[in-house]
């Protein structure tokens, strides 16, 4: 039984349809990255899976049961948690207390404070603590996506591009943090540009075009594939 | 290495604690040291804290921006004044009876103008206080348009003339400063974890597990009844109702807005910062008539310019610093 199950999937604002009978199964403690062009749908792929956006048709299914008009919140206490790719901090509070709302609202058991101070440490934000989330930099920021996701103690982790932007140290100690991630047993779907880094953690590569699912498999594979060319070089490179 | 630990206060916050008890105390002794008049302006700036500081956590925190709070205070009049009619009870007994029937009518009234987001929630919170109204009016057996007077044996059910006002005083009081007080535990609490979250982001806080729509129900049920009580109260003070004064959306709803935005919307000290300069403007005003109403436009209009987040948002922006603290701060062991 996998973890995450999309089953066609579709949903349209007005003419424009973002997703298009989207299917996908992510099984328990893969890595899957996700690559596509910009307005590919990757985003509202994310807002499905979480129920910020109900989809027109398809049924989403978590752990075992379908999901499809459970709410945000339910979904977090079930064991989704995402990081948005425009940042989405509580502005007038601290990095802690930013992520206190994860560690004491989502799926977490036992003592919330002490839960927020290991994942603040874990994720490097420590020396922040007290940082008002509305005075950091774009990069604190995504990391505070991230960090506050995690304290929610999720089984299925989203991220949407956290990389962006990063110096090749930063990467590297980004990569660190997602691999210790995956290690506890934390399912992870990564949304990135940046494909150097998502190829060196991903399990599964899924290749998103127009809404649809163009290909999905092996990394190396899929970024061989004839697919991903003509959609990032265009058909003239097939040639 | 030992561990960080989490404190809820600072030094700066517990100094002013102090100050604020000593005020509390002196507030509290008024009536020895104060004339008739001046207890029933602590009276009514007592009113308008509470009012102003329960419109900022159901519009600053809660996002539910309320142009219909007068619909509540005009239900508290109107429910005490019927307990005293009809059924002959104390007027101040009927104040919590006037919070349970608002509670109860606050919920379907959420059911319906919950509905709405935005602009159309505030009008649509208007138009059911003008409903509100427009009911009361049509009840002749409670003085229809016109209104009537707490006949005067209920007030003298409450004893003779100094001890009805140190009655109505220490009532006003306690309600007022009891509502603060909720209101700051409700904010350093995990549901004020929550609100503070929805105050800064919706999105992400539902995506966190936040359950939005319970919190802004209960803060809307539990605002509409507090504000219920403090408007039997209010109209136990004036002796008189009508359906134009107990549902004016000028004196409730708009002066309140006005504290909350001048002195700082989602902050607990903003609203006390701004109904202490309404009311220092108003006793310099009022004299001026309608300028008065054309200075108060202004100032609000000057200061969103240029501290949209109030005069105490310009304190917090420079200083973190709280006098009623309802965050986390992490303390760093030293090595």
């Amino acid at each position: 039984m996998a973890l995450l199950g999309l089953d066609s999937l579709r949903k349209s604002y007005g003419a424009l349809a973002v997703t298009q009978d989207f299917s996908l199964q992510v099984e328990a403690g893969d890595l899957v990255g996700i690559l596509g062009p910009n307005g590919a749908g990757k985003t509202t792929l994310f807002n499905l899976i979480t129920g910020t956006v109900r989809p027109d048709s398809g049924r989403v299914q978590f752990d075992g049961r379908d999901v499809t008009t459970v709410d945000a919140s339910q979904r977090c206490h079930m064991g989704i948690a995402r990081s948005f790719q425009v940042p989405h901090p509580f502005v007038g509070m601290t990095v802690y207390e930013n992520i206190l709302v994860g560690a004491t609202f989502g799926r977490g058991a036992g003592d919330p404070r002490r839960r927020a101070l290991d994942v603040m440490q874990q994720t490097g934000m420590a020396a922040r603590a007290n940082t008002l989330a509305g005075s950091l930099t774009l990069l604190d920021r995504k990391r505070l996506e991230m960090a506050r996701a995690l304290a929610a103690d999720p089984k299925l982790l989203l991220l949407d591009e956290i990389a962006g932007g990063l110096t090749d140290s930063e990467c590297v100690s980004l990569l660190e943090t997602i691999r210790d991630i995956h290690a506890t047993g934390v399912t992870i779907i990564w949304i990135e540009h940046v494909v150097h880094a998502l190829m060196s953690v991903a399990k599964r590569l899924v290749v998103v075009d127009f809404g649809r699912k163009v290909i999905e498999g092996v990394p190396a594979e899929v970024m061989a594939s004839s697919a991903v060319k003509s959609i990032y070089m265009g058909e003239d490179a097939l040639d | 290495m030992s561990e960080p630990t989490i404190v809820r206060s600072t030094r700066g916050s517990r100094i002013a604690a102090s100050a604020v008890l000593v005020l509390v105390a002196a507030i509290a002794a008024a009536p020895w040291w104060a004339n008739s008049a001046d207890l029933r302006l602590i009276t009514e700036i007592l009113f308008f804290l509470a009012l102003a500081s329960m419109w900022n956590l159901l519009a600053g925190y809660a996002g539910l921006i309320s142009v219909g709070q007068h619909a509540y205070v005009g239900l508290g009049g109107y429910m005490m004044f019927s307990c005293v009619l009809f059924w002959g009870m104390n007027p101040l007994w009927s104040i919590p009876l006037a919070g349970l029937l608002a509670a109860a009518v606050s919920v379907p009234v959420a059911w319906l103008v919950f509905r709405l987001k935005g602009a159309y929630f505030a009008i649509g919170t208007w138009v059911v206080a003008e409903v509100f109204r427009l009911l009361a009016a049509q009840m002749s057996s409670l003085g229809g348009g016109s209104g009537l007077s707490i006949p005067v044996s209920a007030m003298r059910a409450l004893g003779g003339r100094t001890e009805r006002e140190l009655l109505i005083y220490f009532t006003a009081f306690a309600l007022s400063l009891g509502t603060l007080l909720l209101i700051w535990l409700v904010l350093r609490s995990r549901v004020g974890l929550a609100l503070t979250a929805i105050r800064d982001n919706e999105v992400a806080s539902s995506s966190l597990g936040v359950r939005i729509g319970r919190i802004k129900l209960g803060v809307y049920v539990l605002v509409a009844a507090l504000t219920a009580m403090l408007g039997a109260l209010i109209f136990v003070t004036k002796l008189r109702i009508s359906p134009d004064a107990a549902f004016s959306m000028n004196d409730w709803t708009v002066f309140v807005i006005f504290i909350v935005v001048i002195g700082g919307i989602g902050t607990l000290e903003g609203p006390i910062i701004g109904t202490l300069l309404y009311f220092l403007l108003r006793e310099f005003l009022a004299d001026l008539g309608a300028v008065y109403l054309l200075i108060l436009g202004a100032m609000a209009i000057a200061i969103m310019l240029v501290a949209p987040r109030g005069l105490w948002g310009l304190i917090v922006t420079k200083w973190d610093f709280a006098v009623f603290p309802v965050g986390y701060r992490v303390r760093m062991p030293r090595d």
